[in-house]
């Protein structure tokens, strides 16, 4: 396939660019006459609002204007969106509260907006920010997710009477105990699995500008169309066509930047209020208080076994904290997003599965990197441990007994999702061996002379991808042969500039080089563009981009053979020529005769521009998969632990390049460890976040991982044609699963068997403390 | 930001009379403490005195018996110093413990202390040592520069020159990092200097404090099994999400422990 075929480990194209200060970022545009926006953010979680009073913010120097969330009302500016509507087994519908984009009556979070600032320059308009004067009368609030649920806490929407949004339940909850009574063992486990704050390396900003009756807004999300359709809908009252969203250079996406969040609503209307364009560059603070948060959620679950180790019957009840309001996912996240996987790799016929999305002072929880897959397959993995303590099998063993058998594919889950394939016990075996399981003992003696303890930890997942079931990609091939991709999917950290490139050169023989990419501009980009989340590119943008290189063979074929004076049966396509017989014309002969009328056949229209408008069939998802092993050592001294060794064993099908997907694996566990090991968000009695910067909030650094061995198991997808698999979410996955594996296997002879994520120092040395005690008692 | 005016006196004094003559006017050293707060809006000061271009109070010298290390040195620079690293080598590892290379290049020995923050690496070595500081007005054992919580010695319109450490025989720091800033939860400096043995901690309490019970044990028995059984007073210590006062009392016996075992 040569140097940047499919299957290459290209280099990014996209690096040099980006790393020598030459993206282009949204806090790059700045338009003449623009004002800058500071928004006015309650400092309290709960709090009726009495009064806001405006003047002496209008009166401060500089200042423009200032607006409130009844100034948008006023204007018919609709509520934000909450994509999500499920019922209880009874068929009542989940309360979904309406949440307007900035709050008009009540508070429900800090940081949640009350106004905005308009003034010539951020130091002004910051100013008089300051000066805006809101008299709250202050609520109890609710700040921890088990208390949100208890039925003696303050309830924040009175009209509903409840924090639980609904009880979902996938089926009654006696027809499961029935086949869990048969159980020689039960297991069960309490986990939390902690909130985490996202953290993008850009902060949010947006540029909004009305001009000529249409509005164009500059922001960072992952694929603007939703966000454009949003606007125009609810905020603009406008035809969408008249909404533009452009997100050139991203600085991270991980599922939360795809939303259309309240404040790319205020100044988008703000824009056309006053005629001027309109910046707001928001700062880490606000991203601590104002993007969505993710995870959160408490699991309690129970596993029944028989006498050989099979799983008989499982069931799990789950909390989640939405937050203050729902967001366009919120409850989404455990029911459709993890929990319909939540057997994960195991063969489970019985399974009961019971969510309550709660409400609580909190700001709202959303997709974060694997979105409800992490959540299910960590439950799942803290299950299999318990299961082999409890029956006496090793942990690797007791999965074995479990694992969904390659002769079982496709395999058919409780759930009702089909899994193509997959090879989970050759996953286990592979990273095992890379881990040199088989000599640990050793190594745990090594250890234990310098006084430290090691534990050796793997985990199994497997994580349906592919999001929304649309996408159109578009390739042209210009007149001087070259090609340019138009893709609906959106790049923010993916590489897509390299890989495009690569399927382009592979499918149509166009130099890599000569492939450039136009993404993130909803005026150029396919109509039907969705944008990149869910671990989909691949999949969705690659097959799409495939079939609309077919199309421009098609076509090229009937150009080409009317230029060779061939029939165009006779004519083949390979490496970027078109012969037939001893004639041949290159693709870009081809392209360049296609803008000229004269060479066309009849029927054939000027230009070699073909788009495909891709959609998945239900059955069409896809299943990445894998076994993680972690090595790690615990000074029990200071409850610190250092990770030695890292072994990931990921199928995402069809490698289309490997240095690419190490990227991704690496990402994904870096941030799968710092849920497990650093990242701590700490909300208080009164709804105070404690944990509201980085002196607080432990984002992973380099030093607290060890190197990343990521190693391929590759199973080609059988239901696309491409034959991949998503890569973006495995090692967030993977990693919380086999780390605290790991470190509770270290702490073994303390009788510790779990740990709360996540793992600080005091933490742990805690549950040590607490273990002596309990022995000495 | 609000706006501010900005100086570079070319000498303590000029600083010193900046500082008197301007009634909201701030010293700045690297601005890795004061730049943020002024981003934030925590702190709006109507003047800045940046001390970068006072050309003597940089660098490392040895006077005698004594390293003097000048208040705008970076950490950095005291890390990476031959001086430093061959006569309080104990010292020139902890300020290679502090923050990230970033951090290490433009924060100072000098603002750092006068920060006086409770987490801060340098009130261990400074009170670890039996350093003075040397201000344009006068000098101040270190014994008794870290008053409380972010709360020092220095008058108003003092400036820290320098800092002058006594040679120790031996000395070293051990330090547990907060998972989240970096800085220390716990830190413990033991040195065995000519007058004695000292062990200082910080991160544990409101300011650096010593540990005279260790000391006293440690003078008749240099060994961590000398240390052992010696706990400070739990009720005393910082307790907050990341460290309970109870494991930041037991961190302090495990760090002593460990930099005394360090000697061989
Ligand atoms: C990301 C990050 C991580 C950090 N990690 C650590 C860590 O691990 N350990 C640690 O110990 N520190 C850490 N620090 C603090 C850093 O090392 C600096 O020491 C500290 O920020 C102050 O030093 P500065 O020179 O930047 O002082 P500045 O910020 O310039 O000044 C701080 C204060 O001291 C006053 N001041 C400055 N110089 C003088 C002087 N000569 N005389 C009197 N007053 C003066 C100023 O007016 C101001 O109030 C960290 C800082 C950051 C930003």
């Amino acid at each position: 396939m040569g140097q940047y075929g499919i299957g290459q480990p290209v280099r990014r194209k996209e690096d040099v660019r980006l790393l020598t200060g030459k993206g282009s970022y949204t806090d790059d545009v700045n338009f003449d006459g623009q004002v800058w926006a500071a928004f006015v953010r309650s400092p309290q979680a709960h709090a009726k609002i009495l009064s806001i009073d405006t003047s002496a913010a209008k009166a401060a120097p500089g200042v423009v204007a200032v607006f409130t969330g009844s100034d948008m009302k006023a204007d018919g500016v609709g509520t934000l969106i909450t994509d999500v509507e499920f019922k209880d087994l009874a068929g009542k519908d989940m309360f979904r509260p309406k949440r307007d984009f900035m709050t008009i009556d009540r508070v429900r979070f800090v940081g949640e907006m009350v106004a905005v600032v308009l003034a010539e320059t951020q130091a002004q308009a910051k100013a008089g920010a300051e000066l805006v004067m809101v008299d709250y009368d202050a609520l109890p609030a609710v700040g921890s997710t088990a208390f949100a649920a208890a039925s003696n806490s303050p309830v924040i929407w009175e009209e509903h009477g409840s924090n639980v949004g609904v009880h979902w339940e996938n089926r009654p909850e006696a027809e499961i105990e029935a086949h869990m009574a048969k159980a020689k063992t039960r297991v069960v486990v309490d986990i939390v699995n902690n909130r985490v704050v996202p953290n993008p390396m850009e902060p949010r900003c947006a540029v909004a500008k009305w001009d000529n009756d249409e509005l164009t807004i500059y922001a960072p999300t992952q694929g603007g169309r939703r966000i454009q359709q949003g606007l125009a809908k609810i905020v603009m009252n406008l035809p969408a066509d008249k909404v533009r969203v452009i997100s050139a250079d991203v600085g991270g996406g991980f599922g939360i930047r795809g939303k259309l969040y309240p404040e790319l609503g205020v100044v988008s209307w703000a824009t056309r209020k006053i005629g001027r364009p309109v910046k707001w560059r928001g700062d880490r603070s606000e991203t601590f208080v104002s993007d969505y948060h993710g995870r959160d959620q408490i699991n309690h679950a129970e596993l029944g076994l028989d006498a050989n180790g099979r799983v008989v019957a499982l069931k799990v009840w789950t909390i989640v904290n939405c937050g203050a309001y729902f967001a366009e996912n919120g409850p989404r996240l455990p029911i459709n997003g993890g929990g319909r996987i939540i057997p994960g790799v195991y063969d489970i016929e019985n399974f009961y599965f019971s969510v309550k999305p709660v409400l609580s002072n909190t700001v709202p929880t959303d997709t974060y990197r694997g979105a409800g897959r992490p959540e299910a397959n960590f439950l799942m993995e803290r299950l299999m441990d318990a299961a082999a303590d409890a029956t006496g099998l090793a942990r690797d063993e007791i999965r074995r007994r479990n694992v969904i058998r390659q002769d079982q594919m496709p395999y058919r889950t409780q759930m009702g999702m089909l899994i193509d394939s997959g090879d989970f016990i050759g996953n286990m075996d592979m990273a095992m061996k890379a881990a040199d399981w088989a000599g640990f003992e050793a190594r745990r003696a090594e250890s234990a002379k310098r006084g430290k303890l090691r534990g050796i930890g793997l985990s199994n997942f497997v994580e349906p991808s592919g999001g929304r079931p649309t996408e159109e990609m578009r390739i042209q091939v210009t007149p001087e042969g070259k090609a340019v991709v138009y893709a609906g999917t959106h790049s923010h950290g993916q590489g897509h500039e390299t890989v495009w490139a690569q399927l382009i050169q592979t499918f149509l023989g166009i130099p890599f080089e000569n492939v450039s990419l136009i993404q993130g501009d909803t005026k150029i980009m396919p109509k039907e563009a969705a944008g990149t989340f869910g671990s989909r590119s691949s999949w969705m943008g690659g097959v799409g981009l495939q079939r609309s290189a077919k199309r421009i063979v098609e076509k090229g074929t009937k150009i080409a053979a009317n230029l060779m004076q061939a029939e165009p049966e006779k004519v083949s396509f390979d490496a970027g020529v078109f012969s037939a017989g001893t004639s041949s014309v290159t693709l870009a002969e081809v392209a360049k005769a296609s803008y000229e009328l004269k060479n066309l056949p009849d029927g054939v229209e000027p230009g070699l521009d073909e788009s495909y408008f891709l959609k998945r069939d239900p059955e069409e998802f896809n299943y990445p998969n894998g076994t993680h092993v972690i090595e790690v050592e615990v000074d029990p001294d200071l409850g610190k632990i250092e990770m030695l060794n890292y072994i990931a064993v990921d199928d995402c099908g069809k490698v289309l390049n490997p240095f690419i997907v190490h990227g991704q694996v690496y990402g994904g566990v870096a941030q799968g460890i710092g849920q497990a090991m650093t990242e701590m968000t700490v909300y208080d009695d009164e709804g105070q976040l404690v944990t509201g910067s980085f002196m607080d909030y432990g984002m992973p650094r380099a030093h607290h991982l060890s190197m990343i061995d990521a190693l391929f198991n590759e199973v080609p997808c059988k239901t696309n044609d491409l034959g991949v698999k998503g890569a973006g979410e495995a090692g967030a996955c993977g990693a919380p699963g086999a780390f605290v594996s790991a470190v509770c296997d270290a702490l073994k002879g303390f009788g510790i068997r779990h740990i709360d994520m996540p793992l600080t120092p005091d933490r742990v040395w805690t549950a040590i403390q607490k273990a002596k005690a309990a022995k000495a008692a | 930001m609000e706006n501010f005016a900005y100086h570079t006196p070319a000498s303590v004094a000029d600083a010193a009379k900046l500082l008197e003559t301007h009634e909201d006017a701030k010293l700045m050293s690297g601005g890795m403490t004061l730049l943020p707060t002024l981003k934030q809006r925590l702190a709006a000061p109507s003047d800045l005195i940046d001390l970068a271009k006072v050309p003597d109070i940089k660098g490392v010298c040895r006077d005698g018996d004594e390293l003097v290390i000048g208040a705008m040195t970076t950490h950095a620079e005291v890390h990476e110093n031959a001086l430093v690293r061959e006569l309080i080598p104990g010292l020139a590892s902890l300020a290679g413990q502090i923050g990230d290379p970033a951090v290490r290049h433009r924060g100072t020995i000098g603002g750092s202390c006068a920060n006086a923050d409770p987490a801060a690496d340098y009130p261990a070595g400074t009170v670890g040592l039996g350093a003075t500081f040397v201000t344009n007005k006068r000098k101040i054992a270190a014994d008794d520069f870290f008053v409380g919580l972010f709360e020092t010695a220095l008058e108003p319109s003092e400036i820290i020159v320098g800092v002058r450490f006594p040679i120790p025989v031996w000395s070293h720091y051990q330090k547990l990092r907060h998972p989240a800033s970096g800085y220390a939860v716990v830190g413990v400096f033991v040195a065995q200097t000519k007058a004695g043995v000292r062990v200082a901690v910080t991160g544990a309490g409101p300011s650096a404090f010593r540990v005279s019970e260790m000391e006293a044990a440690l003078s008749k028995d240099f060994s961590a099994k000398a240390i052992e059984n010696i706990k400070v007073d739990a009720a005393d210590l910082n307790n907050d999400i990341h460290a309970s006062a109870d494991y930041r009392a037991h961190v302090v016996t495990v760090l002593a422990k460990r930099a005394v075992a360090a000697r061989g």
